[in-house]
């Protein structure tokens, strides 16, 4: 393998990786300012159990996003040296936005987020709460610029190879940043929705009967219900924008090979780009055109127009953006169905949790890492599908990999996969052994010999 | 734009003042988060646990400035930005699989299974190490003008060790300020140990540097320059003397200039900082691009330092909250 290839899938991996984290993080962090503010104002315990419970899995998931963000701002440099060089005057300052009015924001308020309840005013300690939530919100704000505007570029004119910016209104609010935006965080609620509910799930069916449990039980799913519908609608319109500005990409996930009225919405097919059609395919007449163009008879955009004359081709790799796609439309499916049946059931006879037969919270704990799944296949959709420009129409990836050594980049590679890997069964495995802890009612963290206990400082749960 | 005169002048000058300021403060924060982790296998299990505990609410924030300065090279200097990150690849994966290590380790030493906390605590102190040591390997390489010979290799070796020992010397500075009894006793006597490090690093790295390049050799060794220049190292000195005598009287009964190791540490990284800047000053990739060279286009560069103005007070201001909220000895951390 080349250079290029082991670069991306290097970057691949890392930004794989990176995403699973602030994906939680970003919707967490508002959903700990509910459990707290859920306190203050009914006093209950169990939304400060809720509280305590999920702050650990917050401080854990945000350590993670961190380090392996950090990685990333490397990366550039040391991989990708000519996207700095190329769009540096717009990629700049939007990066630089991020780390000033998110990174420092999130990092600071965190420390007092975490350790602080005892050491501030009340006050304080959810101004702190609700500042580490909106840092990480800002944070996906201006990397999500940043990313729509590589595949929507807007705002700029190209002087000897180097994009300057002409209008930052419109390179900020490039066409394709609000629907970017809304998909991408309405699919970090729906990935903390279900891991709440996963997770609880799981403490139920091992016995766990806290009014804690029963609560992130119920709101998550019920979170999951109202959320899964708008991100279908917010994915549709996300769908219709790609469209317009990129149709190579849309032709890519349907599998529509020749632009023209009556496509078929393909459910099922392995696209094959040497005879440049489709194998075992089972389609709905007319679907495609349907969905993309309200009508029957729409005329759909087909990979053939991406061919250039000489044979070059100028669409993305088909089969990875056409699976994927598929992967992100059935999760989101089952994620449908699961939450509104749950909470059916829950309010059905107002049972709650005791509603729920057996095998539901058994298919939720699994479910638990569905936004994971839903997040990944979507953003290889829209990654892979910009293929095999960086920047759309302006920068290509090979012209702006750097020309490190092929076998650097391959040993490098493999250390980030092994720590990755590592570090990932690591993760799930604290949480499920954070969920059996709790179920069992033990403080979570390093027990100490009962003489010493008094006078040794504990170090941080 | 034309407030201060030609913008292509001054736009860079500040940008590379505040890369500088950045580098800085993360070398002084991280520093003593970074050294606190080389010195952990020299604790026993809940010394580590208070010397966690000392550094558990600012780690985070500390790194944040490495990111900002990385962004600042690469949002300011994007060209200087690829030529050294691609020179430095191997150190920086290894400084990144570091940063990783350390940095997971923080939570996963008290969340995993009680079992694994000693694994987690050697991954901590790992990571801690190959993020000090490459630190240092870069540091090296970049004050050799990032060329790769046989002896611009064995420096970077050098200044690696030293710049790992004098992180653990700030680290353990600021163990004597926020810890007491034999811990306190302990950082002590690791203070002892790692000042060579400091000594012996600013030594060689002001040996080298004038050494390696004429050009550093003329800024400092010409008149009246040198007269001009002769308190940086002076004061270098003296802090260094009164360090020691610190140390030998630390600590003291009712704890007080407990504070002074760590803040004398903290100026004479600036004294050394000042120095190093001086020497490279204006060259961003040294000898080799300048940062009037390397710097992005003014109206980029405009956007950014606007928000920098604006933003920069606050994050120091909310810096300062956090310090002031976590001052006084370190006591257990926990979520309540």
């Amino acid at each position: 393998m080349d250079t290029l290839i082991l670069s991306r899938i290097q970057f691949g991996a890392n930004i794989s990786f990176h995403i699973l984290f602030p994906t939680i993080t970003i919707a967490l962090g508002w959903v700990l300012l509910f459990f707290k503010l859920r306190f203050a104002g009914t006093g209950d315990q169990k939304w400060l159990e809720a509280y305590r419970f999920w702050v650990k899995v917050f401080a854990l998931s945000f350590a993670m996003g961190v380090v392996s963000g950090i990685t990333m701002s490397f990366q550039f440099g040391t991989n990708w040296p000519g996207f700095m060089e190329s769009v540096g005057n717009i990629a700049g300052p939007l990066l630089a936005y991020e780390v000033m009015t998110a990174f420092f924001l999130e990092a600071v308020f965190l420390g007092i987020m975490l350790f602080g309840m005892s050491k501030v005013p009340g006050w304080l300690h959810t101004l702190s709460t609700f500042l580490v939530a909106f840092g990480t919100t800002m944070s996906a704000f201006w990397i999500l610029v940043l990313n729509s505007w590589m595949h929507t570029p807007a705002g700029f004119e190209m002087r000897d190879g180097v994009a300057f910016a002409t209008d930052w209104w419109a390179i900020i609010f490039n066409p394709s940043m609000p629907y970017r935006l809304v998909h991408m965080l309405l699919a970090s609620g729906l990935t903390v929705a279900f891991l709440l509910a996963g997770l609880s799930a799981f403490r139920w069916l091992i016995g766990d009967r806290s009014d804690g449990v029963r609560a992130t039980i119920k709101t998550g799913m019920t979170i999951g219900a109202i959320l899964i519908p708008l991100q279908i609608l917010a994915g549709d319109f996300h769908g219709l924008n790609t469209l317009e500005h990129q149709p190579q990409k849309v032709a890519a996930m349907e599998g529509n090979w020749e632009t023209g009225p009556n496509v078929p919405l393909v459910l099922f097919a392995i696209p094959n780009e040497e005879t440049r059609s489709n194998d075992f395919e089972i389609a709905i007449p007319n679907g495609a055109s349907l969905i993309l163009k309200h009508s029957p008879d729409g005329v759909v955009p087909g990979l053939n127009d991406f061919v250039a004359e000489d044979g070059t081709v100028q669409h993305p790799p088909v089969a990875p953006v056409f699976f994927s796609f598929r992967i992100m439309v059935a999760t989101g499916m089952a994620m449908l169905l699961l939450s509104w049946t749950a909470v059916f059931l829950m309010a059905r006879k107002r049972r709650g949790v005791e509603g729920l037969p057996k095998p539901m919270l058994w298919a939720m704990v699994p479910m638990a890492f569905s936004g994971w799944v839903a997040t990944l296949a979507g953003w290889y959709t829209t990654e892979i599908g910009r293929q095999p420009w960086l920047v759309q129409g302006v920068l290509t990836t090979e012209a702006a990999v750097a020309d490190v050594p092929a076998p650097m980049v391959a040993s490098t590679l493999i250390v980030y996969l092994v720590i990755y890997a590592a570090l990932l069964s690591a993760y799930i495995g604290v949480l499920f052994y954070l969920a059996r802890k709790a179920t069992k009612g033990e403080p979570i963290g390093p027990r100490m010999p009962v003489a010493e206990e008094a006078a040794v400082t504990v170090a941080a749960e | 734009m034309t407030l201060f005169g030609d913008p292509a002048i001054w736009l860079p000058l500040a940008f590379a003042a505040l890369l500088g300021l950045s580098i800085l403060i993360y070398v002084v924060l991280d520093g003593f988060d970074l050294g606190v982790g080389v010195l952990f296998p020299f604790a026993d299990k809940d010394e580590k646990d208070s010397m966690i505990a000392s550094i558990g609410p600012f780690w985070d924030a500390n790194e944040t400035w490495l990111v900002l300065a990385i962004g600042i090279l690469l949002v300011a200097f994007p060209s200087a930005h690829g030529t050294i990150l691609t020179a430095l690849y191997l150190p920086v994966a290894v400084m990144l699989v570091g940063l990783i290590l350390r940095g997971v380790s923080f939570e996963f030493r008290v969340k995993a299974p009680i079992s694994h906390k000693a694994a987690w605590d050697r991954a901590f102190y790992i990571g801690s190490m190959m993020t000090a040591l490459s630190q240092g390997y870069m540091l090296g390489m970049y004050i050799m003008g990032l060329q790769v010979t046989a002896f611009t290799l064995a420096f970077s070796v050098v200044t690696a060790v030293f710049l790992t020992v004098a992180y653990s010397f700030i680290g353990a500075t600021w163990l004597i300020l926020k810890t007491e009894g034999d811990l306190q006793r302990k950082a002590v006597a690791w203070s002892k140990g790692g000042i060579w490090g400091v000594v012996l690093g600013l030594g060689a790295i002001s040996v080298a540097s004038p050494l390696v390049s004429q050009r550093i050799f003329d800024k400092w060794f010409s008149m009246p320059e040198f007269f001009l220049l002769l308190p940086l190292p002076l004061m270098s000195g003296a802090l260094i003397v009164l360090l020691w005598v610190a140390l030998r009287r630390l600590p003291t009964s009712d704890d007080s200039f407990a504070w002074f190791p760590f803040a004398a540490t903290i100026v004479l990284f600036v004294l050394g900082f000042f120095g190093m800047a001086y020497s490279f000053y204006p060259f961003i990739v040294p000898d080799q691009i300048t940062i009037y060279e390397a710097a992005s286009a003014p109206e980029s560069l405009f956007i950014i330092l606007i928000g920098t103005l604006f933003v920069l007070p606050m994050i120091l201001g909310y810096t300062a909250l956090a310090y002031t909220v976590f001052r006084g000895k370190a006591t257990a951390l926990s979520y309540d």
